[in-house]
């Protein structure tokens, strides 16, 4: 226990105020009825991540996940509901009598097994850190140690490009995009 | 007023990502949409991150290791996300609905 107005007790806080956006950002993306607010709870949920990444020593990934997952993703996703949902919420009616009490049971099962794991186990003490895994560290093993699979990231990300233009130019009429009657 | 210190401890960074897991495998489960799901599966993803990074922040002698993990699994939720919302219009084109149980049909 520390008191509240030192470093280290704000520093609790904020670290409070993280899990909470991780966990209401969650509720949100799993409970939502409309695809709209699903996203927005990933979203919410993705900064409360960062922040997590913020305390474990890397702000460069914080910022990378902000950008990447609360940035880029979240928009795709955004626009995918806009092309595949264009008429407005829709009630999903045929839900499966048994999916709702299923899936908490089985998420509570996973989750009760992982934490159990976690706070039985007992980790080794931790060595001696050969560099403070600062930005230039990172950027230096990213070109000499883990080369090949920044290569093979790069790589993918291009079939990736290509193979998302293939599969959404499919069922487009050759003749143009098709006139929009009405919107 | 007095508040607990927890985050210098690794026990609480893999129960928050436990927990995080959980809501993911919970959204896959019940989600009726093709949309939802891959929202669910991001979350999944992230805690797994999450993990990664808390192993590298309190176990791993090269703190380099678990960030560079971090970025490529980003990196490839970034291509699956990518992908399968592609496979979403496709899917919507066809069929005119994102729900799973309306795909039943091969070859189609």
């Amino acid at each position: 226990m520390m008191p509240l107005f030192t470093v280290e007790g704000l520093a609790g806080l904020l670290f409070f105020v993280f899990v909470l956006l991780i966990i209401l950002g969650a509720l949100a993306a799993t409970h939502a009825a409309d695809l709209i607010r699903a996203v927005s709870g990933l979203a919410l949920c993705m900064v409360g991540v960062a922040g997590i990444y913020y305390f474990l020593g890397s702000p460069f990934l914080s910022l990378m996940q902000i950008l990447i997952y609360a940035g880029a993703i979240c928009i795709a996703i955004v626009f995918a509901v806009m092309l595949a949902e264009p008429q407005g919420v829709r009630k999903f009616r045929r839900r499966h009598p048994i999916a709702g009490a299923g899936g908490l049971v089985a998420s509570a099962l996973l989750t009760w097994g992982l934490a159990s794991l976690a706070l039985k186990t007992a980790w080794p003490q931790a060595p001696e850190q050969i560099n403070p895994g600062a930005l230039e560290d990172v950027g230096r093993a990213m070109v000499t140690t883990f080369l090949v699979s920044f290569e093979l990231i790069s790589l993918v990300l291009m079939i990736v490009i290509v193979g998302a233009l293939v599969l959404a130019r499919q069922g487009r009429s050759r003749a143009g995009p098709e006139k929009s009657s009405n919107s | 007023m007095e508040i607990p210190i927890i985050y210098n401890s690794l026990s609480t960074y893999l129960l928050i990502a436990a927990v995080l897991f959980g809501f993911g495998i919970y959204g896959i489960i019940k989600h009726r949409s093709l949309v939802g799901i891959l929202i669910s599966a991001e979350l999944v993803l992230a805690a797994a991150s999450i993990n990664f990074m808390a192993f590298n922040r309190f176990l791993a002698p090269d703190p380099v290791i678990g960030q560079m993990f971090a970025l490529f699994i980003m990196g490839l939720a970034a291509a699956k996300a990518v992908i399968v919302l592609s496979i979403i219009v496709v899917v919507y084109r066809n069929y005119k609905s994102i729900d799973p149980e309306d795909t039943a049909e091969l070859a189609g």
